[in-house]
C-alpha cells in the first residue's frame, strides 16, 4: 500500500484559483475590448496585441532572468497589458505602448515581488508614466466615423454636453476601453456574478463623482454626462479594484471609492488635466495601507477595534 | 442578533444521509487508546491476561478533566502497548482479543438517578465524551452550577460534507435523547433547551420538531446550511445571540453545548448502563465503495471497517478522522476507531493530491469569509516577519480552525496550518515575556 498523504486540515478546497479569477477579469474586459476595435478600427487591435503580448513576454523574461519560477501562467500580466491598452488611444506609436507596459511588469510589479506585492497599481501606474513621459493621453483617438474634434471631457469643460446615449455607447473620442460604458457595465455585471469583486467600490466611487459633480454644476444632465465620460468606468471597476491597491473590508472599500471620486472630480473641474481618474486611483492606492489599518473587521468577541 | 456570521457554502455531499446504520460485527482484536477524551489519559485497570465483557471498566479516569474507558468486545487483555496519535502524542492503548461471545458484562445496570450529583456522577461514568468530534469529557460540562446555566444548546448542526450520523441520531434515536433531556431537567434544572439544525436535514428537523410538541422547554431553530454552523461559539450565537468573548467558554455566557450523539448516549447509558462501546460513523469518501453509516466497537481498525464497506475502489491518497473541514488525517489504516470519531472518510489520489501553492493575492477572500472577522493572509505576512504583535492584533487567538479561509484561498496558501504555528509562536511569545519580568 502507499503512503498515505499528511496533511493539515482543511482537506477540501473551493476550487478557486488565481488563474481562475484573472482568467475571468480578462473575460470581463472583451465586451470593452470588442466595442473599442469596433469604434477605433483595426489600429485597436495592434495596440491590444502589443501590449500584451510585450506584458506576457517581459514577466516571462524577467522571471528568467533572476531565476525566480515562472508566474505569466496565471493570467495576471495578460490582465494589466489588456487594461493598459484599454486606457490607451488607438493611434498611440507602438512604440511607447512597449514602453510603457514594459515599465507597468518590470518595474512597478516584478522589481516589487511580483503579484500580491505591488504597492500601487501597475496598468495605472503604467498609463500615468506614459502620460508624463510621451503626453500620450493628450493625442486621443476618435471613432472611425466621428466628427468630434474634442473628448467629452474636454467639450464639458469648454460647455458643451455631448448626447448621453452616444456617451452610453461610446461614440466619443477616449482610450480605446474607456469610451463604451454599456460595455464596461456588461464586463461589470459579469465579475459581480463571478464574485471577483463586489459593488461596493465601483459604486460608490462612480455615486460620489456623480454627487459631487451635480452639488458642483446643479445640473443633472451636466452630472450624469460627466460620469458617463473619460476612464471613470473602466477606472472604478476595472483598476481601483485591484486586490492588491484597494482594500479587503466593505468599509475600506468605501472610503477608497469616496475618496478616489473626490479627487476625481477636484482634478477634472479644477486641476490641469481634462480626466483625473487615473491619478486618483494612484493616489489611494498610495494611502490604502493606512485605510487598511484605519477599517478592520471587528473580530469576534473581541475587544472593540 | 444583528447579523449572521460570515462563512463559506461548502459542497455538502452527504451520500449516506437517511440510511439506516448497519452494525458491525466484532472484530477480532481492537486496541483502545486511553487518551480519546481532552484532558489526562486514562490509567490502566486491567492486566494482560484478564478477561473482559463488554462494558467492563478497562481503564480509570485520571484527574479532574479525564474518562474511564471501557472494553467494547468480550475477550482477553493481549498487551498494554503505546500508541502514536494523530496529535504526535504517545498513549497507552489496550489491545483485547476477542472471544467471539460478545458477552456483555453481567455487572451492567441502569445507574440510581435521584440527584444532580447521582446524574453528573453517572455520565462520568458512562465514559461519554463530546462525541461531534472535540471530546472534551461531558460530566465537567454539567458539573456546572445550576444557577450559572440559562440554556442548553444541543449540537444538530453537522456542517461538515460528507457526515450522517448526527442526523441518523436525531431521526433514529430521538427517544434516547428526550430521555436524556427529561434527567437534566429534572436534576440540573435546566429550563430551556435549544436544538440547532442546519436546514438540509428535514427528517432530522421532522423528529426533533415533534420533541418539541412533547416537550416544552425545548426549542428547535432551524439553521441555513453555511458552514461552520456547528462551530460551538458560531452556534451559540446563531441559535441565542450570545457572544462568547475570545478565550471564553459557552458556560461564561450561560450556555451548554452538548452534541446530540453525545445527549443521545447519556439517554441510552442512564436506561441501560452499558456505557460508550460502540460508534455510529460515517464512511465514505471517494475511494470507498461502498458508503455507509457502520455501528462499530470502539477500538476497531480504520482498516477493518473500510473492509466492511465494501474496500476501496482505488488504493486511498487521504484517510481522515472526521470530516474534510476539519478533519484529522492518518498516516496508516491502523488507526482505531474512537469514542470521538464520527466520521472515517478515505480520498483517492486524485482528490488527496496537494494544491500547489501560489502567492497571496492579497485578495482578502480568507479575510472577508472567516466567521470570526480574523485576518489570516495578514497574520501570515506577521508569523514570516515575527511580528507577534501583529499576529494577536489580527486575532489569531480567537481562530477556530474551521478552515473556510484556507477552503476560499485562491492561492491555496495554507492558512489554518500557519494559523497554529503563529499561536504557538505567540504562545511561546508570551511564556517568555513572562520569564522576563519574574
Ligand atoms: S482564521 Fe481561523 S476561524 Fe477564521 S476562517 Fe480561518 S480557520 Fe476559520
Ligand atoms: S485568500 Fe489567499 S490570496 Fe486571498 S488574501 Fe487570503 S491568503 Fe491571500
Amino acid at each position: 500500500m502507499g503512503k498515505l498523504h499528511i496533511s493539515v486540515s482543511p482537506h477540501l478546497h473551493s476550487g478557486r484559483s488565481t488563474q481562475g479569477i484573472m482568467r475571468d477579469v480578462v473575460f470581463s474586459l472583451l465586451p470593452a475590448t470588442a466595442a473599442g476595435i469596433a469604434l477605433f478600427g483595426l489600429s485597436a487591435v495592434w495596440v491590444v496585441l502589443t501590449c500584451v503580448f510585450t506584458a506576457v513576454l517581459s514577466e516571462a523574461l524577467f522571471n528568467f532572468i533572476i531565476k525566480k519560477e515562472q508566474t505569466v501562467g496565471d493570467w495576471s500580466a495578460v490582465v494589466t497589458g489588456l487594461l493598459l491598452a484599454l486606457n490607451l488611444p488607438a493611434n498611440i506609436p507602438l512604440w511607447q505602448a512597449v514602453i510603457g507596459t514594459v515599465f507597468a511588469i518590470v518595474i512597478v510589479k516584478c522589481f516589487f515581488g511580483g503579484i500580491g506585492c505591488n504597492v500601487v497599481n501597475p496598468a495605472i501606474t503604467g498609463r500615468v508614466f506614459m502620460l508624463i513621459a510621451f503626453g500620450s493621453m493628450a493625442q486621443a483617438a476618435f471613432p472611425v466615423d466621428s466628427t468630434a474634434a474634442a473628448t467629452p471631457l474636454v467639450q464639458l469643460g469648454e460647455g458643451t454636453v455631448p448626447d448621453l446615449l452616444e456617451l452610453f455607447l461610446g461614440k466619443c473620442g477616449g482610450s480605446i476601453g474607456e469610451t463604451s460604458v454599456l460595455a464596461l457595465l456588461i464586463g461589470f455585471i459579469y465579475l459581480l456574478v463571478r464574485k471577483v469583486i463586489s459593488w461596493h467600490l465601483p459604486v460608490v466611487y462612480i455615486g460620489t463623482v456623480f454627487l459631487f459633480t451635480f452639488a458642483v454644476q446643479g445640473d443633472l444632465t451636466v452630472a450624469l454626462a460627466y460620469i458617463l465620460s473619460g476612464g471613470l468606468f473602466l477606472g472604478a471597476i476595472f483598476m481601483a479594484t485591484d486586490y492588491v491597491t484597494s482594500p479587503a473590508t466593505p468599509a475600506g472599500k468605501l472610503i477608497f471609492g469616496l475618496g478616489a471620486g473626490i479627487i476625481t472630480v477636484l482634478i477634472r473641474l479644477w486641476g490641469n488635466y481634462p480626466e483625473g481618474v487615473s491619478f486618483a486611483i494612484l493616489l489611494m492606492n498610495i494611502l490604502n495601507p493606512y485605510i487598511e489599518a484605519w477599517t478592520p473587521r471587528k473580530v469576534f468577541g473581541g475587544k472593540k477595534a | 442578533m444583528a447579523f449572521s456570521l460570515h462563512g463559506v457554502h461548502v459542497p455538502h455531499r452527504k451520500n449516506t444521509a437517511d440510511t439506516a446504520a448497519v452494525p458491525m460485527a466484532a472484530p477480532k482484536t481492537v486496541t483502545i487508546p486511553l487518551g480519546m477524551h481532552i484532558g489526562t489519559p486514562a490509567v490502566p485497570a486491567v492486566k494482560v491476561g484478564d478477561h473482559v465483557d463488554v462494558g467492563t471498566l478497562i481503564a480509570e479516569q485520571n484527574g479532574g478533566i479525564s474518562s474511564p474507558v471501557h472494553a467494547s468486545i468480550s475477550g482477553t487483555v493481549k498487551a498494554i502497548t503505546s500508541q502514536l496519535q494523530a496529535n504526535g502524542q504517545k498513549v497507552a492503548a489496550i489491545v483485547i482479543e476477542s472471544d467471539g461471545a460478545n458477552t456483555p458484562d453481567p455487572a451492567i445496570a441502569p445507574p440510581t438517578v435521584t440527584n444532580r450529583e447521582e446524574l453528573v456522577d453517572a455520565i462520568r461514568r458512562s465514559g461519554i465524551v463530546g462525541l461531534g468530534g472535540a471530546g472534551f469529557p461531558t460530566y465537567v460540562k454539567f458539573n456546572a452550577d445550576p444557577e450559572q446555566v440559562d440554556e442548553l444548546v444541543i449540537n444538530g448542526a453537522e456542517c461538515e460534507p460528507y457526515i450522517t450520523s448526527d442526523s441518523l441520531t436525531m431521526t433514529e434515536r430521538a427517544e434516547d435523547m428526550a430521555y436524556a433531556l427529561k434527567a437534566l431537567e429534572t436534576y440540573l434544572g435546566i429550563k430551556k433547551v435549544i436544538i440547532g439544525i442546519e436546514n438540509n436535514k428535514k427528517n432530522a428537523i421532522a423528529r426533533m420538531k415533534e420533541l418539541e410538541k412533547e416537550d416544552p422547554h425545548v426549542k428547535v431553530v432551524t439553521l441555513p446550511a453555511v458552514y461552520p454552523q456547528g462551530g460551538e461559539k458560531v452556534l451559540v450565537y446563531h441559535t441565542t445571540g450570545k457572544v462568547i468573548p475570545a478565550g471564553k467558554l459557552p458556560l461564561d455566557v450561560g450556555c451548554i453545548v452538548c452534541n446530540c450523539t453525545t445527549l443521545a448516549s447519556i439517554g441510552s447509558y442512564l436506561k441501560t448502563g452499558m456505557p460508550l462501546v460502540e460508534k455510529c460513523i460515517t464512511v465514505d469518501g471517494s475511494a470507498v465503495k461502498e458508503p455507509k453509516n457502520v455501528i462499530v466497537p470502539i477500538g476497531t481498525s480504520m482498516e477493518e471497517v473500510f473492509a466492511f464497506c465494501g474496500g476501496f475502489k482505488e488504493e486511498p491518497g487521504k484517510v481522515l478522522y472526521g470530516g474534510p473541514m476539519m478533519g484529522v488525517a492518518v498516516p496508516d489504516l491502523s488507526a482505531p476507531v474512537m469514542k470521538n470519531t464520527n466520521a472515517i472518510l478515505a480520498f483517492d489520489q486524485k482528490d488527496a493530491a496537494p494544491a500547489k501553492e501560489t502567492a497571496c493575492i492579497r485578495c482578502g477572500a480568507c479575510y472577508n469569509h472567516c466567521p470570526f472577522g480574523i485576518n489570516p493572509s495578514a497574520i501570515e505576512r506577521a508569523y514570516k516577519a515575527g511580528d507577534t504583535a501583529s499576529m494577536e492584533k489580527w486575532g489569531v487567538d480567537t481562530c477556530m480552525e474551521c478552515g473556510c479561509c484556507a477552503f476560499v484561498c485562491p492561492a491555496s496558501r495554507p492558512l489554518v496550518q500557519t494559523n497554529k504555528l503563529a499561536k504557538a509562536a505567540l504562545k511561546a511569545a508570551r511564556a517568555a515575556e513572562k520569564e522576563a519580568e519574574k
